[in-house]
């Protein structure tokens, strides 16, 4: 099977994709792009978060001939001219990462929540990160790193 | 069904008619929406199904709309648990309710009510909720369409009336007209599957009262007797309920609890969830009433 989908902004066709394939899988070891981690693949602990076509899924629970002709953005694609994007700036001076491997589904997390709310409440944050897990930090660096994100693009002219 | 190579396995239909045909020719093939419930079984192994029948990209299934001059609400089977909690809430309270207890933002964003149905879990979110409000299912295979009323749906343990050949197309819901709650137990406030939940409504124009037990039965339950001793104790009160009875919600409660036929298992303990249902039939009702009291002093 074929599936072409856009992902970051760049076009891929890609053949011999195998039906049941989910998304994850399809953006890991077909797109090489690994900066979407696979941990339950189950939806239970985010680390796989993605954008199709705007929206916050889990990619594991999406199959990849679903996104045929959609806009995948990744973790990658946050950056732009090797300038890290707000949020994740905001995560490296928070302190919010420890080992790192629920970052890019937390980053990807705090960026769908942040660009439908400027400026959320603690509650709001909590509930909006409440897909993904994280079992270093005890979740408050990671708060205080949306918050710092909300704070500075509210500061920005 | 352009998208249909020799080599292909996703099916991915752009018309409903489309997806009702390659339904019943390609039978093997998964529906798939949201996908929460289908790519879990098949990351696990659990299922390989011949191949996917993507509904996604067939054309107004996900929408919503009024019908019947206003009084059912008509969910297109691709309508998102997110679509619900921000358009519904008000034709819909409980099962916004229940949408917003739904896994979290990713699983809400994907997850459907007919995906809910499909998968027949007793312990699907929506499902109490579509109980209480009796609810009817709106089906089509190529042998035609038909609607499966709530109480008919759910056969056994993901067990549903669905045939084979059959699609959800949308489920039809009663706007409500008085006050619906829908209430849940699990041990954290997000990605829970619920030990057990419980759905009221009050129906004020029809003059009835619905219910709907989770997670504590073969399948979604109805507590009859609750529903019953519940209509009779509201019968000269459905425009003035005054103030909470309390011992009407206690023994409305014990009635919830006891339609319920939990099992021991991994989520809790049968004696566990009698007991929350007791407590959630008594606290929705105590809620309901407030509900029903403030509008009709307003």
């Amino acid at each position: 099977m074929r599936v072409n989908v856009t992902v970051n902004g760049v076009a891929h066709s890609v053949d011999h994709v195998w039906a049941l394939e989910s998304l994850l899988d399809f953006l890991r070891e077909r797109v090489g792009l690994r900066g979407t981690k696979n941990a339950c693949e189950q939806g239970e602990c985010g680390s796989c978060s993605v954008h199709v076509d705007g929206v916050l899924v889990c990619s594991c629970l999406v199959a990849a001939g679903q996104v045929e002709g959609c806009s995948v953005v990744t973790v990658e694609g946050l950056a732009s001219d090797g300038e890290l994007h707000p949020v994740q700036r905001a995560f490296v001076d928070a302190g919010a990462v420890q080992c790192g491997f629920c970052t890019p589904g937390m980053i990807v997390a705090a960026h769908s929540l942040l660009s439908g709310n400027p400026d959320p409440d603690d509650l709001t944050v909590r509930e909006e990160l409440s897909g993904n897990l994280c079992r270093c930090t005890g979740y408050q660096k990671i708060l205080d790193a949306v918050h710092l994100a909300a704070e500075r693009a509210g500061a920005a002219p | 069904m352009d998208n249909l190579g020799r080599d292909s396995a996703v099916l991915r239909p752009s018309s409903w008619r489309g997806a009702v045909l390659l339904r019943s020719e390609y039978p093997d093939a998964s529906p798939i929406c949201g996908g929460t419930d289908l790519m879990v079984d098949i990351n696990f192994a659990r299922a390989r199904p011949s191949g996917l029948l993507d509904l996604t990209s067939v054309q107004g299934i996900d929408s919503w709309e009024l019908t019947d001059g206003g009084r059912t609400v008509r969910i297109g089977a691709g309508v998102s648990f997110t679509t619900i909690i921000e358009k519904l809430s008000g034709v819909c309270p409980a099962l916004a309710q229940a949408a917003r207890t739904v896994g979290s933002p990713q699983i809400r964003n994907r997850g459907t009510v007919a995906g809910n149905l499909a998968t027949a879990s007793p312990a699907g979110d929506s499902h109490p909720v579509l109980m209480a409000c009796w609810a009817r299912v709106e089906v089509e295979s190529v042998r035609g369409p038909r609607l499966i009323d709530i109480d008919d749906f759910f056969v056994g343990p993901k067990r549903s009336a669905l045939a084979p050949d059959e699609l959800i197309r949308a489920v039809l819901i009663p706007a409500a007209t008085g006050a619906q709650q829908f209430a849940k137990v699990g041990p954290r406030n997000a990605m829970v599957i619920a030990t057990t939940s419980f759905a009221l409504n009050l129906d004020v124009a029809g003059r009835r009262v619905g219910t709907g037990i989770g997670s504590a039965g073969p399948t979604p339950l109805r507590a009859r007797a609750a529903e019953q001793m519940l209509e009779e104790a509201m019968a000269d009160r459905w425009d003035e309920p005054g103030t909470v009875d309390e011992s009407l919600a206690r023994r409305f409660g014990a009635l919830v609890a006891e339609a319920a036929s939990p099992i021991d298992d991994v989520r809790g303990s049968a004696e566990y969830r009698r007991h929350a249902l007791a407590v959630l039939g008594r606290r929705c009702l105590t809620w309901a009433l407030a509900d029903l009291s403030r509008e009709a002093a307003a």
